[in-house]
């Protein structure tokens, strides 16, 4: 069956995707929407410790499944090894409708406007490929306010002074506060810092006709079984979906974007839920496959005019891979910290995301995501067995006496960072796969050696007995914050896209999603990636009436 | 006994359940009988029983062995050399923590394989075979109503 042609066919459902369909699809043009992932509903929520997207032990439960999809991995050392998607080094982030917004931890943060311009800021880098994003905060401004209100947000950022200036406050009050965050809180104050309510992707009160929070505390890596998180499957997705201007196709796994002639899109080539090769014909196409796919997508579709890959003229596609370097202080106490409620971090400060002496950034401390008894038996002290009488020991005495403030450190990109396509392996679809490799920047580790600091000193204040830190390594970011992959930028020459988001090069090609950030912030993505799309969604829809 | 019964309903269903529960030659997925045998040993001195109980009674081998019959079957041929080890190992001395410690020395991959499988066992949900009656989450102190606020929730109401 041949499918007829759309105005525009958006790949992958996820952050960018979601918003670009909805907006698209509410602006009259026809949509098709493809994911290669499933739908997950509510009813889906299986609350695994061991099966989900955090913690993938026995599989990813949002995927994508370990058998069809696998990457290569080179380490610091040269050696390459076969990685299946619960393999961390894989960086998986989700294969499912909603992409990584259906299970993540809904922080929902915006940059701070610094972040834009971090080049003009701190001066290069040596070694890294450091620069200013195209676009200002101010650009930004308005989105995020609209991703804020569309999808939801809860939170009080009114006390954090080092915020960028916004118009409105957020739309919901901030969830009640855990007796972690009871704790934390007056220590920071007494520190000089300005402690405030984490604004989340969560109802805290009924919104957008769903419910609020429960306080479950199996959050971050789960579904929401009473559908109080919000991400882009229970919101702007179905608004996209009863518009019936947009269809959306599930199971769907692109294989490459069909070009005709000239080079431009003509539309894209995907194989359908039973495995066969399909065409859906398009005036435009916009990828939003997630920082790792999306680079793997360009690199895959080949032309005569670009023989190693679309927008990769001058070898830009798959550069830059980051993520966040997560520094980690623990303290133990000797009095309960646990009080079992949900969803997890609630306070947050972002007095060390810039100023740091000598420093280029910093990162937003908060207390931790989630803490399920399977994700304690490796937090230990220097020293602590990790096994036997004295770890069982440990587990009992500390598991409810424990907290661990954590942070984003914002990454210094790094050309050599990077996806590109293995030469041997291929995945189910015959589809050659992503292959990472890189470090990341001494520096992105220096700094996180900075900011843990204060995380430890925020824990000794707050009367631990005991405190440790665990800063990471030189080894390759990415993860489930991955960005930085198709670079926006003004010169062709160092980017992949424009400030628009469109590949330069190719009149009808825009990506939507985090491949596009030029650095990360000191700040989880997912929030300023919705922000984007619905920047370049409203682009694309002036351009067409203009033409 | 709860204990046994279990067994017993864990048997039914795999093909060597004609092998009834006083004799059991077979009821694994993966491993061999001896090999459960070792690794069962193995792991009780990783998470040793005290007030609270330990690997043994709380079905870690349950939850290794399904495993590696199903996700983790890739790590199958280093668990069978490794309990191969184990096995010589404790048939030379009696002091199995000096074994744990020179398995842990000699055979690091193997003895990570087990450590962290083991805790999983242990400190995962039960639905996997191990945490029998939510024994370490009790030991913990975690509520065994697996999810807050299940009972609680009222959707009309606000989250606090
Ligand atoms: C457990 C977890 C917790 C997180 N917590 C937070 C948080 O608290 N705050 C925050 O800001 N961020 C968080 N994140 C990160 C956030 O979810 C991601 O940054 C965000 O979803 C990325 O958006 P994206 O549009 O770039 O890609 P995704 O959301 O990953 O969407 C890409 C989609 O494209 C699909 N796709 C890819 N290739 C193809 C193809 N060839 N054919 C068809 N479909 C394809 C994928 O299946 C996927 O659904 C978390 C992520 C996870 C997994
Ligand atoms: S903590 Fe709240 S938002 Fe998160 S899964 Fe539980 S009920 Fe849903």
């Amino acid at each position: 069956m041949a499918y007829r042609q759309v105005d525009a066919v958006v790949i992958g459902a996820g952050a960018g995707g979601g918003v670009v369909a909805k907006e698209l699809a509410i602006a009259g043009m026809t949509v098709v929407l493809l994911e290669r992932g499933r739908w997950v509903t509510p009813f889906d929520c299986r609350k695994d410790d061991l099966r989900n997207q955090r913690t993938s032990f026995l599989g990813a439960s949002f995927g994508p499944d370990d058998d069809r999809h696998p990457r290569v991995f080179v380490d610091r050392q040269g050696r390459e090894r076969v990685v299946r998607p619960s393999d961390s080094p894989y960086s998986n982030n989700a294969a499912c409708v909603g992409g990584g917004t259906a299970s993540y931890g809904a922080m929902a943060w915006r940059y701070m406007a610094e972040d834009f311009r971090m080049k003009s800021k701190y001066g290069a880098l040596e070694g890294s490929t450091l620069d200013d994003w195209p676009i200002a905060y101010d650009d930004l401004e308005p989105f995020y306010e609209k991703a804020e209100y569309e999808i939801g947000v809860s939170g009080n950022v009114e006390p954090d002074p080092f915020k960028a200036p916004r118009r409105k406050k957020l739309p919901m009050p901030p969830l009640a506060p855990t007796r972690e965050h009871e704790i934390l809180k007056p220590v920071a104050k007494r520190l000089g810092w300005h402690p405030f309510d984490i604004p989340m992707l969560r109802n805290s009160v009924p919104y957008n006709h769903r419910g609020p929070c429960m306080r479950c505390r199996w959050c971050v890596g789960f579904a929401c079984e009473v559908n109080a998180k919000n991400g882009t499957q229970n919101t702007v997705i179905p608004t996209a979906l009863a518009t019936r201007s947009c269809e959306l196709r599930t199971d769907c796994m692109v294989k490459e974007i069909a070009t005709g002639d000239n080079g431009r899109a003509t539309g894209v080539t995907y194989f359908d839920a039973r495995g066969r090769v399909q065409t859906q014909p398009a005036r435009m196409v916009v990828v939003c496959g997630g920082a790792i796919e999306t680079a793997r997508l360009l690199l895959n579709t080949k032309h005569r005019l670009y023989p190693n890959g679309m927008g990769n003229r001058y070898d830009w596609v798959g550069r830059n891979l980051q993520g966040h370097a997560y520094p980690k202080a623990v303290g133990l106490f000797d009095f309960d910290t646990y009080d079992d409620v949900g969803p997890g971090a609630g306070i947050a400060i972002c007095d060390f995301n810039h100023g740091n002496p000598g420093l280029r950034g910093g990162a937003m401390l908060a207390n931790e995501f989630i803490r399920l008894p399977i994700h304690y038996v490796g937090t230990l002290p220097p020293g602590m067995p990790r096994w036997g009488q004295a770890h069982k020991d440990y587990m009992r005495r500390f598991y409810r006496r424990s907290i661990a403030v954590m942070g984003p450190v914002q990454e210094m990109p790094l050309f050599d960072a990077r996806v590109q396509l293995d030469p041997r392996v291929r995945d189910a679809w015959d589809i050659p796969v992503a292959r990472l490799s890189g470090a990341r920047h001494p520096h992105s580790v220096e700094i996180a050696r900075y900011v843990v600091t204060k995380a430890e000193l925020w824990l000794k204040e707050a009367g631990a007995i005991q405190t440790w830190t665990q800063v990471p390594g030189l080894d390759l970011s990415g993860g489930q914050h991955q960005a930085g992959t198709c670079r926006m930028g003004n010169d062709p020459k160092t980017s992949v896209v424009d400030r628009n988001c469109r590949v330069h090069d190719v009149d009808n090609v825009y990506l939507a999603d985090a491949s596009v950030h030029v650095t990360n912030g000191g700040f989880n993505p997912a929030l300023t990636i919705l922000a984007n799309a619905y920047r370049v969604s409203e682009q694309i829809v002036k351009e067409r009436r203009r033409a | 006994m709860k204990n046994s019964s279990r067994r017993c309903f864990l048997l039914t269903g795999t093909a060597l359940a004609a092998a009834g529960c006083g004799e059991r030659k077979g009821p694994w997925r993966a491993l061999a009988q001896d090999e459960v045998r070792t690794l069962d040993a193995l792991c009780d001195q990783l998470i040793p029983a005290d007030q609270d109980p330990g690997a043994h009674a709380t079905g870690v081998i349950v939850y290794i062995d399904r495993q590696l019959a199903g996700p983790y079957r890739r790590h199958l041929e280093t668990y069978r050399a490794g309990l191969a080890k184990t096995k010589r190992l404790f048939e030379q001395t009696p002091d199995r923590l000096a074994v744990c410690r020179r398995l842990e020395e000699e055979e690091r991959p193997f003895f990570d394989l087990v450590l962290a499988h083991a805790m999983q066992g242990y400190y995962g949900n039960p639905r996997h075979g191990g945490n029998r009656e939510y024994a370490s989450w009790r030991m913990l102190g975690v509520p065994v109503t697996q999810v807050r606020g299940r009972n609680l929730y009222d959707l009309r109401k606000d989250g606090a």
